[in-house]
């Protein structure tokens, strides 16, 4: 089991300059798992730019005397599409002006790697909840609760975050283990569920999500959780002892990028050289042969959710140890569900899932970019998202529409849920 | 059994094997644990919570049940911590009547009757020293339960012919969204009707094409095309909508037609022939799709096809017509279910609005066992939680209301857990059918 | 049903007939001629192409090459619809019966009588005289109302043909109608063959038992490796039938000595065991298997083998009874334990039970021992061990694939099968478990499973059989346990006449069994 995103075959070594080159381009051009990366993102970017037009009146008002002069109403469209990506892109990697004001001496550092730490900060919640969906994916469950994980996550870590006084350090370290408590308890629901009584992973799952937010609704109205100068559904603020710590301000990129990392190369040694590993990948691929070679399944799944669990809550933690300081209604955001997408963008592979989060923190931070500059709201970027993985999850959808030489490509999904 | 007795000289020697039948014949004996008794026992258990917690916690006033939709006119009363302990006691009785395992003939009433029991005992507790509204509380239920039934019809329909739909939600948003766009536009409430219906048909059509065409994990697709539709109609409103809300997200109402003289009997008159027409459609839509699953060509078919679809094939069934056909129909009525949040209920599109409605909807589906009526009785269900959850959080209950909205998603964990017993869901359901 | 339609016999021809699936050609340009009112068998091994040939005329698969002529004149079949409406009907090896549908339910989709017009609504009435019409007129008794879940196979077989027949066909297809039969509901359903035949019905009957093949045939079409390799008449003998399907001379014994037992190994005293849907399979089993013998059970599938076998191994939660390997009671053992403690187990169904198919060989070869010295440590794997012992294994056990660390889906089922022989005998062994060995094997891999198999026993290992194939059993065993609806009926020697054997899988012991004789 490889742990990387699957390269393109290499081409091999012709004794032909040309064989090399042809040989080189059919495969690239062939439907690999790469290329499909890459057309379902060029496939997605186009159906926004689709969005972005028809929801623009102005534009649009072009479009009724398209005939008449059809370059009016083009020139605007590529005009408003070009300026919406341009700033997708330098909301999320770099603005060239900005690097020019550092070299210029005329802006800072921090500003010119702003983008970059935005887009590190927005992915490292992912990293988590992203793995946390990969890895049951590999033991044959679909965790679509890492939202809810994610959010016991938060719950847990921020209630140790502002309730108990440690030293610095210890605290953090403490902060972090009861987000993944949190976290690793609503993954042990389901997964007992499922082992025990057969009950479907995918139902509890949703289920126990809507249960955690709303417990979260109510946790942060309580008497010693809520700030005491608000009225509204707001908590205490954790304490600094707790934070992650970031890079000097305004760059908001903190430890939690580096724990992902680490967390992935250990998710990846889980997998492929661990016995647990094993367990669940025999278990994720074949339930029965699993169990007649001795393994319990029922076991596997249990513990197998508890990690995930546990890597959601992580994910949590790291979102309000990291980023938010106090718990609210909607601390964890969607990244749970973004988590999902992740791992399927990854190929429910560790590495592979690390860098889609990084590419949808990028969409992220991009979009902020979007919305504040030229005012394209930044749901477009959850609409690209889904459409990625839609894409993604269909290569032979891809395929019809590039026409591309069929090739080996993994369907995602195959070994998974086989109805409730 | 298949005797060889019948009249007529049969030409061929029998086939049949007297003895090898006999086999299926041969009945384990029960466990003392089944699951009567499990039941039994847990109606016992929340017997005694209503009774021993309930009751003492509960004020020793007056409850009362007003006939109507506020504090005025004719109540049923009753002192409240006598009701409370009552209808605990009431609800015990049941459970020790189940775990005597004397009266597995009743089962399913016995349980009905207990847990109806305990909820009134909760409401006795809850009610105490003020009054409750029935007929407000009860349309509340329903309309609560509106877009529930439909998502949930939506989902049989799917489902019962072998695709998984976890895309009601999305399908609500879509409907929602559709309607008050257009609806708005065309200053027809009808037209925001079918445009909601379009809109659940759009992802109903990717649903169907992802999952029967391209073979596509039926449980991810949907899950991704939730979030697709929750991307797309939040751009769009905040494109569309928000700068201009008045062109563009400012729906007509739908109408509520009253029956006449129907509409005059107490409690039941006011909550079903005084009300919105998509109440009538959705209830219509039950009856029907009950009867058509039983009793048709097409029926007949669609249960096939979601229980062995390769049995189907052999004797010239199109599985994947008739599963494109059936999830195409039920984002029809999913659609329409989404248009409720917009029609009725608020008056105008917001970002995320249905909050996990399509959820409840396929939470109602799985606990009525994927049949229209049982669907109907979760959504009822699921939709009273709802409206009492938004009752006693006006009325200051101590329980807070976050919990009683938990109530249908736990319910649920409950009942896929196996205490309502064998949740079964159609053989082939989530299964692509590609020919071997 | 139309009573009055004229019975004209269908005269079909297959031409020329190629499938290939990938790289693989299932079926090699297949010539088939059959004469109306012929039964004409299909004789092949396991996977010689005869059940997908059988599917493209059927219109499940469509041919790449080659053509399907009905009275003369060409057609293509898209759907089974087209097949049926030519004439054709198929009784399937495994059952097309929707199990939660009564009979007539089942026998009425897809042909249904409605009326409302394009309401559609189902006309149960006639549709439930419409089946009793066709049961009567042909003998095949079926309840309507009978759930089809509810029924045993033998009258879920009869539902198949019903429903076959109720739509009108005059060739019917029938692909390994006897593999879950007993002789005797074999012997019936041969007659109820003729029976069809005499009333003007071509029949196509498919299978790769050679006694059933001469008892019925007029004609035999033999298959090899996708293609035609002979057209024989009933009157060849077994042996050049068994030559021409498989290729070569075989030797269907298998060489042993005798063997000597020892000490007890397995005891087995009035085990219960009840099956999924809690009906009892195993009903008071009382076996003793020693060191250096095999013991082998034989019974038509589903009397209770399956069910034994997963209770021995701690699969299945057995209700009550006592199961011992050297005195040892494994009740409430982990299959972990069991498996570990010197039990070797071959299970039954292969690609469900015994392998996990992406997992490469070498991972398949240590699916038992991956967190055990020295493939691992209970905690992380040793991939080094685990590869040098893979290969070790590839070459002892003869296992033919590109490398070890293929993928086991990559292989054929024969050296599938020879990757959970080789794992389960890499751990030392006081007891070995086989169920159906050979299934879906190809015959080289046959013998030196079999040859593996006698060489545990006569390292001293108690070795437990089952096989439903007769022979198998007759070849591998030195005692014969024979199983009929969960009880052992008896324990036989495996020179007994192979008649005798079979009344027993009957469940007709002794007295009973002088009644019945196969009219050859």
């Amino acid at each position: 089991m490889t742990t990387d995103v699957e390269a393109p075959p290499p081409a091999k070594e012709s004794p032909k300059e040309e064989g090399f080159l042809t040989l080189f381009l059919k495969n690239l051009w062939s439907a690999n798992t790469v290329t499909v990366t890459f057309l379902s993102i060029f496939l997605a970017l186009v159906v926004g730019a689709i969005l972005i037009v028809v929801s623009d009146s102005a534009v649009l008002s072009k479009f009724a005397y398209f005939t008449a002069r059809p370059s009016d109403a083009l020139g605007s469209s590529w005009d408003l599409v070009s300026a919406a990506y341009a700033d997708l892109f330098k909301g999320a990697l770099f603005d060239p002006a900005s690097f020019q004001a550092w070299f210029n001496h005329t802006g800072s550092w921090q500003q010119a790697f702003g983008p970059i730490s935005e887009t590190l900060t927005y992915a490292t919640p992912l990293v988590f909840t992203g793995l946390a969906v990969a890895l049951a994916f590999r033991g044959g469950l679909f965790n679509i609760g890492g939202q809810g994980q994610a959010v016991m996550g938060c719950v847990f870590a921020g209630v140790a975050g502002f309730a108990f006084h440690l030293p610095p350090g210890l605290h953090l370290i403490v902060a972090l283990l009861f987000g993944l408590i949190g976290g690793a308890l609503w993954g042990f629901l389901p997964g007992f569920l499922k082992a025990r009584t057969g009950a479907h992973e995918v139902i509890t799952s949703i289920m126990l999500n809507y249960t955690a937010t709303l417990f979260l609704g109510w946790l942060i109205l309580q008497k010693g959780v809520q700030d005491p100068t608000r009225s509204d559904a707001i908590s205490k603020t954790i304490d600094s002892s707790a934070a992650l710590p970031a890079l000097p301000e305004p760059l908001r990129v903190h430890l939690g990028i580096v724990l992902a990392v680490v967390v992935t190369a250990g998710v990846a040694w889980l997998l492929n050289r661990s016995s647990f590993g094993f367990e669940l990948r025999a278990v994720g691929a074949n339930p029965p042969a699993a169990k007649t070679a001795g393994m319990s399944v029922a076991r596997t799944y249990t513990l197998l959710m508890v990690v995930a669990g546990g890597l959601a809550g992580l994910g949590g933690a790291a979102q309000v140890l990291g980023t938010a300081d106090k718990l609210t209604a909607q601390v964890a955001g969607n990244i749970g569900f973004d988590g999902l997408l992740v791992a399927l963008l990854g190929r429910n592979k560790p590495w592979g899932t690390l860098f889609a989060a990084i590419l949808y923190g990028a969409l992220r931070a991009g979009g902020n970019l979007m919305q504040v500059d030229i005012g394209i709201s930044l749901e477009l970027v959850t609409v690209l998202q889904a459409l990625i993985v839609i894409f993604i999850a269909a290569p032979a959808m891809v395929k019809a529409i590039f026409q591309l030489r069929a090739a080996r490509s993994a369907r995602l999904g195959a070994s998974m849920s086989k109805g409730w | 059994m298949t005797e060889p007795t019948r009249s007529g000289k049969p030409q061929i020697e029998s086939l049949s094997t007297a003895t090898v039948e006999n086999l299926t014949g041969v009945d384990a004996p029960t466990r003392f644990w089944n699951r009567e008794r499990r039941l039994g026992a847990g109606i016992t258990i929340i017997g005694l919570l209503a009774t021993l917690v309930f009751g003492p916690l509960a004020k020793s006033e007056t409850a009362r049940f007003t006939l109507s939709t506020d504090a005025s006119g004719a109540a049923l009363s009753i002192n409240g911590q006598v009701g409370t302990i009552l209808f605990g006691a009431i609800s015990i009785a049941l459970g020790v009547l189940m775990l005597t395992g004397k009266a597995r003939r009743w089962q399913t009433l016995l349980l009905c009757l207990g847990i109806a029991s305990f909820v009134l005992a909760f409401l006795c507790w809850q009610v105490a020293g003020k009054f409750m509204p029935l007929v407000d509380t009860l349309s509340g239920s329903v309309e609560y339960a509106l877009p529930l039934i439909l998502g949930a019809l939506a989902g049989v329909l799917g489902e019962r012919s072998g695709v998984v739909n976890v895309a009601i939600e999305g399908q609500f948003l879509m409907g929602a969204f559709g309607a008050a766009l257009v609806g708005t536009l065309a200053t027809s409430v009808w037209a925001g009707l079918v445009s909601a219906m379009i809109g659940g048909l759009i992802i109903a059509a990717m649903l169907a094409v992802l999952a029967i065409r391209f073979l596509v994990d039926q449980v991810v697709v949907g899950t991704v095309l939730n979030l697709f539709a929750l991307g797309v109609t939040g751009f769009l409103y905040e494109r569309l909508m928000q700068p201009n809300a008045l062109k563009y997200n400012q729906p007509p109402q739908m109408p509520r037609w009253e029956i006449p003289g129907l509409a005059d009997i107490p409690v039941i008159g006011p909550v079903l022939f005084n009300t919105q027409v998509l109440v009538w459609i959705a209830l219509a839509l039950v009856v029907l799709i009950h009867f058509a699953l039983k009793g048709t060509r097409w029926g007949l078919r669609t249960r096939a096809v979601g229980e062995h679809p390769t049995a189907a094939d052999t004797v010239g069934v199109r599985v994947r017509g008739l599963r494109y056909l059936n999830v195409l129909l039920g984002g029809l009525i999913a659609g329409a279910g989404g248009a409720y949040f917009t029609l009725v209920s608020t008056g105008a599109f917001n970002k995320n609005m249905t909050a996990g409605a399509g959820f409840i909807a396929l939470a109602a589906l799985i606990f009525g066992r994927w049949t229209p009526f049982g669907a109907l009785g979760a959504a009822l269900f699921f939709g009273f939680a709802q409206k009492l959850a938004y009752f006693l959080s006006v009325a200051g209950s101590p329980v807070p209301n976050q919990f009683l909205n938990m109530l249908p998603y736990i319910a649920t964990i409950v009942a896929v857990a196996g205490l309502v017993g064998r949740v079964r869901a159609p053989a082939a359901d989530g299964q692509p059918y590609v020919k071997s | 049903m139309k009573a009055e339609r004229q019975e004209i016999p269908l005269r079909l021809e297959l031409r020329g007939i190629t499938k290939r699936f990938g790289d693989l050609v299932a079926n090699d340009h297949i010539d088939i001629t059959v004469e109306p009112g012929e039964v004409h068998a299909l004789l092949g091994e396991n996977g010689a192409g005869k059940s997908t040939l059988m599917n493209q005329l059927y219109g499940l698969l469509q041919p790449d090459e080659g053509e399907i002529l009905v009275d003369g004149e060409a057609k293509v079949f898209k759907t089974p619809r087209d097949a049926i409406a030519a004439g054709i009907g198929m009784v399937h090896q495994h059952f097309m019966l929707v199990p939660v549908f009564t009979v007539a339910e089942n026998i009425a989709l897809g042909a249904e009588d409605v009326r409302g017009g394009p309401l559609g609504i189902l006309d149960r009435r006639r549709n439930r005289r419409d089946v009793l019409e066709t049961s009567k007129r042909y003998g095949l008794p079926v309840d309507p109302d009978a759930l089809v879940e509810d029924l045993p196979v033998g009258a879920q077989q009869r539902v198949e043909i019903v429903k076959a027949l109720t739509r009108d066909v005059d060739l019917l297809i029938l692909d390994e109608p006897t593999a879950v039969l007993t002789p005797q509901e074999t012997d019936e359903l041969l007659s109820v063959m003729r029976g069809l035949a005499a009333s003007g019905k071509s029949i196509v009957f498919i299978t790769h038992k050679l006694r059933e093949v001469k008892a019925i045939a007029d004609r035999i079409t033999v298959i090899r490796r996708g293609r035609t390799v002979a057209t024989a008449t009933p009157d060849t003998s077994e042996d050049e039938l068994a030559a021409l399907m498989v290729g070569r001379e075989v030797s269907l014994e298998v060489s042993k000595s005798p063997s000597e037992p020892g000490r007890d190994v397995l005891k087995i005293s009035n085990l219960v065991v009840d099956d999924d849907r809690g009906v009892r399979a195993v009903d008071g089993v009382d076996l003793t298997v020693r060191a250096g013998e095999v013991l082998g059970i034989a019974g038509v599938q589903g009397n209770g083998q399956t069910e034994l076998v997963e209770a021995i191994m701690g699969l299945r939660v057995s209700r009550s009874g006592v199961v011992e390997v050297d005195g040892e009671n494994l009740a409430g053992m982990s299959t972990k334990k069991i498996l570990r403690s010197g039990v070797g187990y071959v299970p039954e169904d292969r690609s469900l039970d015994g392998v996990v198919k992406e997992f490469s060989v070498a991972e398949n070869l240590v699916l038992d021992m991956y967190d055990r010295a020295p493939f691992g440590n209970g905690f992380k794997l040793n991939p080094k061990a685990i590869n040098e012992s893979a290969a070790e294994r590839v070459t002892q056990f003869d296992i033919r694939t590109s490398s070890a660390a293929s993928a086991v889906s990559t292989l054929s089922g024969g050296n599938q099968q020879k990757v959970v022989v080789a794992r389960e005998m890499s751990r030392p062994l006081r007891l070995m478990i086989a169920s159906q060995p050979t299934r879906g094997v190809d015959v080289g891999s046959i013998e030196f499973i079999h040859s593996q198999i006698i060489h545990e026993r006569d390292n001293g290992t108690a070795v437990l059989v089952v096989s439903s194939e007769l022979d198998e059993v007759v070849g591998l065993a030195d005692r014969i346990a024979v199983m009929y609806r969960g009880r052992i009926l008896a324990t036989v020697s495996p020179d007994m006449p192979r008649e005798e054997i079979g009344l027993l899988m009957a469940g007709i012991t002794g007295a009973e069994s002088a009644e019945e004789e196969e009219a050859e």
